[in-house]
């Protein structure tokens, strides 16, 4: 997506934002569509925000969760897909731990597919949301400065983000240590410290990744208690970060670890914010993706013209 | 204004071409001025009294049918904003304009609706209004006004307020702006 086309999918949002506000928060606009999630990883937030996405705009939502499924008795993905394609399914949300995943998916099925995370690779959604909820509190996002914290080498939440919030105009600085950066980083449009109380008063946003502590055996870093002290946003550190600068994290949080729990309740705190705006973000994705002309056979009478 | 917006933008494309003027802004005026009586008389008084402007031809008007209600009356109702887009029978052959916003600023139960639009047509956008509405509350009534009913109802609705009734062949744009109604065709 460019510029243009990010935008014009955030100036949407608004108008889906302002559904979920509503006493009854659910418009008709995908009625007798069917989006089905097909999560192989575990999530909270972006599963249930893409079927809350997608009830509210009166689409049917299909649940594939790998560990309860076929799968286990020894189903293909290819056959999977299969499976649930032929649901009649319209859209598919796909999680999936290998990178690629989701598109390789896209070439099995007529169905429109949406990367929900895969491995380290991309999630889309989670930029266009941080996106969306930056440009709510902040205004126009050129010239910023947005510091990504931790773990940037697991985290498919820190490329996607990259690459939305430069597009935006906005400058990136990765703050993490040396063994949690990617091996290279010469193609990264973006500034690199180790150091993070040297960049944190110039900050306008400071986006927190999880520490996927299940790295730890990795021998990535010393201690957890050492990454704390030198990366974690405590309330010291936050009392230096300007004082309308947004604290950001995609969850979910260890507290204590990359933000302390005062901090996650900090007044500059949108993590919460961000929960709610990806909701309205996934109603756009769907409806543009779905809310074009309802199938190649339909032909709209004269009178529909209007 | 709107349905000229509306059949320029994809996938109709377009220009409109306009071949008689059917209101001035002085007719306009006389129309809105008489609306707001028959509302008020109708209504006795503007008490519960709630005006919706569809978006995007019927906004404009929704705020002049307020500002005479004003004026005659001494009290303001609320006004707001719909816009159907997304409860449309018609998803996809209309653009969703990003600018085009809802605001409904109070609780509409218990109230008395009026809807407002530019140009009574097939009944379509009315009936989805119907439908948008109601996931607001629960009016005590819905009634509609509207500046052209050109005719071609599909749809078992009609209206309460009428600025000019105005017979159409299918294929004619009517064209309601703030200097005057006109009507035409479109030209690719």
């Amino acid at each position: 997506m460019n510029r243009v086309e990010i935008e014009e999918l955030l100036d949407l949002t608004d108008r889906f934002a302002e559904v979920g506000l509503r006493p009854i928060p659910r418009v008709p606009a995908l009625r007798g569509r069917t989006v089905a999630t097909l999560f192989f990883e575990d999530s909270t937030r972006t599963r249930l925000s893409f079927d809350t996405a997608a009830k509210r705009l009166s689409a049917d939502t299909l649940n594939f969760a790998a560990g309860s499924s076929s799968i286990n008795k020894g189903e293909s993905l290819r056959d999977t897909v299969d499976v649930i394609s032929s649901y009649g399914v319209d859209a598919l949300v796909v999680r999936h731990p290998m990178a690629g995943t989701p598109h390789r998916i896209a070439g099995w099925t007529e169905a429109a597919v949406i990367n929900a995370g895969d491995g380290w690779h991309e999630h889309p959604t989670q930029a266009l949301l941080d996106l969306y909820t930056l440009r709510k509190h902040l205004g126009a996002l050129d010239g910023i400065h947005i510091g990504i914290v931790g773990d940037i080498r697991h985290s498919r939440v820190a490329r996607s983000n990259v690459l939305a919030f430069t597009a935006l105009g906005a400058e990136v600085t990765l703050v993490a240590p040396p063994t949690l950066l990617p091996a290279s980083l010469e193609s990264w449009p973006t500034k690199v410290s180790h150091n993070f109380d040297e960049v944190l008063p110039t900050l306008d946003a400071c986006y927190l990744l999880r520490m996927q502590k299940e790295r730890i055996s990795e021998g990535l870093f010393p201690s957890v208690r050492e990454y704390v002290a030198d990366f974690g946003l405590n309330s010291g550190r936050a009392d230096r970060l300007p004082k309308k600068a947004l604290i950001c994290h995609p969850g979910p949080v260890n507290r204590g670890i990359e933000i302390t729990a005062d901090v996650v309740a900090d007044s500059r705190s949108v993590i919460l914010d961000q929960v709610v705006n990806g909701v309205s973000v996934r109603m756009a994705v769907l409806f543009l993706l779905l809310g074009v002309t309802r199938t190649d056979s339909y032909k709209p009478s004269e009178s529909a013209e209007l | 204004m709107a349905e000229r917006e509306r059949r320029q933008a994809p996938p109709f494309g377009g220009v409109f071409v306009a071949h008689a003027r059917i209101m001035d802004s002085d007719d306009m005026a006389r129309a809105v001025r008489r609306m707001a009586h028959e509302v008020i008389e109708r209504n006795h008084g503007v008490k519960d009294v709630v005006v919706i402007g569809l978006q995007t031809g019927g906004t404009p008007l929704a705020e002049r049918l307020v500002d005479a209600l004003y004026e005659i009356e001494g009290t303001r109702p609320p006004v707001g904003r719909l816009d159907v887009a997304l409860h449309r029978d018609d998803i996809g052959l209309r653009p969703v304009l990003p600018e085009a916003a809802t605001e409904i600023p109070v609780d509409l139960d218990s109230s008395i609706v009026v809807l407002v639009d530019d140009v009574l047509f097939t009944g379509r956008t009315i009936r989805a209004a119907l439908d948008a509405v109601c996931d607001f509350g629960r009016p005590r009534a819905i009634q509609l006004a509207v500046m052209v009913d050109r005719g071609h109802r599909e749809l078992p609705i009609r209206p309460d307020y009428v600025g000019k009734n105005l017979p159409t062949r299918r294929a004619e744009v009517v064209d309601v702006h703030l200097e005057g109604v006109d009507l035409g065709v479109m030209k690719k």
